[in-house]
């Protein structure tokens, strides 16, 4: 059972009415949070603490450090020979939400692997990042590991990555 | 014959209803009970056994009341007062088991089977599978990617002998071609030394086939079966007019090397093709995506595209003005078409001749199974409006001679009954029309080309040479401008009345 908890209304007393109450606490949260951090800086600097304060990334100068999880673009394994991983079972396409997986299959010259992909291309311009076509994956033939963020492109057709580019075989490179 | 005396039986605590000597998997698939199997095929039946169940897959095994051990349902008649369970603890164990067994060599690669999402093993897995497999040993490997004939491909791996395929081209075909070798862990389906699986029925041993061992060629890879919409349609192909599906893929353009349809599977109907359909006709729906007409075109005197109302209002004027006007027109018109045909052609513009025979543009090989000599659907459906045919020599002297002028021709290509001389015939005359689905050698050669969608496009009904009638249904949106036959012969009749401007004046 949910059960329901009811919560009265902040009166509007003159305290809050006025604003300026209200303005000097928010204030003093924001210098103290200035100081603090002023002063683990400094102590760091000199040497007495080990611990710096909160630092701003100055991305794009600095590259943006991700964590382990972090779902970045696609990447397509190869085999140990070097033959691409997938085999076009077409599992990532089929649970994608965003439709933005398009595979070609074809036959594959070795028998034992029988299928494989003719083209692999994902419209990043579409992909919404959900790891669901890594989790679909029976040959694991894609990560989301790249670790790259940095994916814009002038135009919707440079979204596109081929399989070349994914597999890591060609860059990508923006259209003329 | 009399009636079969009707018993009643327990089916998992249910009291059922069914006919004398019936098999207990029959009955209770009639009262809503899936029991599975995979050998039981009811069409592939013997004299000695008609009713196609070998009872070598165990996997319809139930309990019977009173029985020492479980009895395979497909070779167990139901008697009256008999007591069957088929998801008793007991029965679940024994299916489980038998399945285990099928998939002790079984290579599991789904992932680039083109059965998967259609399969037994997969579909029977979810329903009963053993999850903890207590299977150690390696799997045995066998021959893969066998070229089985000019549309089969084999894959004895993936084979659970269920002979399914073997008795197909014993007991229906009768040609032999596929057997079993080997013994034990060894035994495979393989082509009999000297043969390969060529048959004009070979197709349907993909569709009985309840795993990936046989697959279609035609079909391998093109497009993931979970992405096709299924349509009921009716086989265009010959007079029989088979119960088919259409496969279609819409969703996944990218898919099937951009067509529209994948695949056409027989539906079962015990009235007309019962399970299959022959080759022919399983692999002719590539005239439904190749060489498509879709712009209203004016070919001669100033080539240009028409609207269908400047189509209508040209065409109209020009054949109620034609002198000596010759249909020819064929069996590809639907019972509606040919409704709509003959009030326009025969009572309104007083066709001299209208010719719908099959001539060798539409003839071709016929059998004691399914196929007929005449390779179009609805000939039937012009005789029950009454029409008579003239023939092709009775047009080609009419034409000779000058008394035919103008030639309407549906969906037809003269240039395979005339050859060359086709062109020379055509020069003669001072109308031409063309309507049709595809691009031919006579579309080309007309004054007027008319687009008409495809069966697939339209809803219908075909006759077929019985009289039996049969609906198909719209699988797909019409190309371009296309409209069916029916609603170009009713805009000619429109504009030729001139009901249209009554109508416009009124």
């Amino acid at each position: 059972m949910i059960s329901v908890t009811t919560v009265r209304r902040p009166a509007r007393t003159l305290f809050v009415q006025i604003y300026f109450v209200e303005i000097f606490k928010g204030l003093m949260i924001t210098f103290r949070h200035f100081f603090v951090n002023l002063a683990k800086h400094a102590l760091y600097a000199v040497g007495l603490s080990k611990e710096s304060g909160a630092v701003t990334i100055q991305f794009p100068d600095v590259p943006a450090m991700l964590g382990l999880r972090a779902r970045t673009r696609h990447r397509l394994l190869k085999r140990e020979d070097g033959t691409p991983r997938c085999t076009a079972c077409m599992c990532c396409e089929t649970i994608c939400p965003a439709k933005c997986i398009h595979i070609v299959a074809e036959d594959s010259p070795d028998v034992r692997v029988e299928k494989r992909a003719k083209s692999f291309d994902i419209d990043l311009g579409l992909c919404v990042f959900c790891g669901y076509c890594v989790e679909a994956c029976p040959v694991d033939a894609i990560h989301m590991d790249a670790n790259r963020v940095e994916l814009s492109a002038y135009s919707r057709k440079d979204m596109i990555w081929n399989m070349q580019e994914l597999l890591g075989d060609k860059k990508k490179e923006p259209s003329s | 014959m009399s009636e079969p005396k009707t018993v009643k039986f327990k089916l998992n605590g249910k009291d059922i209803e069914a006919k004398e000597g019936q098999l207990v998997i029959d009955a209770a698939k009639d009262a809503g009970v899936d029991i599975p199997h995979y050998c039981y095929h009811p069409g592939l039946g013997t004299p000695e056994n008609p009713k196609g169940n070998p009872g070598n897959c165990r996997l319809c095994i139930v309990e019977v009341a009173g029985a020492p051990k479980p009895q395979v349902s497909c070779r167990t008649q139901v008697k009256e007062g008999m007591v069957v369970a088929s998801d008793s603890p007991a029965a679940k164990r024994a299916q489980q088991s038998s399945l285990e067994l099928h998939l002790v060599n079984h290579p599991l690669d789904c992932p680039v089977c083109d059965q998967s999402g259609e399969c037994g093993l997969q579909n029977y897995y979810m329903e009963i599978g053993k999850y903890e497999s207590s299977v150690r040993e390696d799997k045995l490997h066998k021959n893969k990617r066998i070229v089985a004939g000019p549309h089969v491909m084999l894959d004895q791996e993936r084979c659970i002998l269920c002979t399914r395929c073997t008795r197909f081209v014993d007991n229906v075909t009768k040609t032999h071609e596929l057997g079993i070798f080997g013994r034990g862990h060894k035994e495979h389906i393989d082509l009999v030394p000297g043969k390969t699986l060529d048959n004009p029925y070979s197709g349907n041993v993909v569709d009985i086939c309840p795993v990936g061992a046989l697959t279609e060629r035609d079909f391998r890879y093109k497009v993931r079966v979970w992405y096709l919409d299924e349509t009921d349609s009716v086989c265009p192909g010959c007079s029989r007019g088979c119960s088919i599906s259409l496969h279609t893929n819409t969703k996944r353009p990218w898919h099937n090397d951009g067509k529209r349809v994948a695949r056409i599977k027989p539906r079962h109907n015990p009235e007309v093709n019962g399970w299959w359909i022959c080759d022919e006709g399983r692999y002719g729906y590539k005239s439904l995506d190749e060489d498509r007409l879709g712009r209203i075109m004016r070919l001669k005197d100033q080539r240009r595209e028409l609207s269908w109302t400047e189509a209508f209002e040209e065409v109209s004027s020009k054949l109620s003005s034609a002198k000596g006007l010759a249909v020819v027109a064929s069996g590809m018109l639907s019972n509606e078409d040919w409704a709509a045909f003959k009030p326009l052609f025969v009572d309104k513009l007083k066709a001299e001749q209208i010719i719908f025979t099959p001539e060798p543009d539409q003839l071709g090989e016929e059998d004691a199974l399914l196929r007929k000599r005449e390779k179009v659907p609805n000939l039937k459906g012009a005789e029950v409006q009454g029409l008579k045919s003239y023939s092709f020599p009775d047009l080609r002297t009419a034409i000779e001679k000058g008394e035919v002028k103008a030639l309407y021709v549906i969906e037809r290509d003269l240039t395979k009954i005339w050859g060359e001389k086709t062109e020379e015939l055509l020069a003669k005359l001072d109308l031409v029309v063309f309507q049709g689905p595809n691009k031919t050698a006579t579309g080309d050669l007309a004054h007027y080309r008319l687009p008409v969608t495809a069966y697939a496009e339209e809803e219908g009904h075909f006759t077929n040479f019985e009289g039996k009638v049969q609906a198909y249904k719209r699988a797909l949106e019409p190309l371009g401008q296309a409209k069916p036959d029916w609603a170009i012969f009713a805009g000619l009749s429109e504009h030729l009345a001139g009901e249209r401007q009554r109508e416009a004046v009124a």
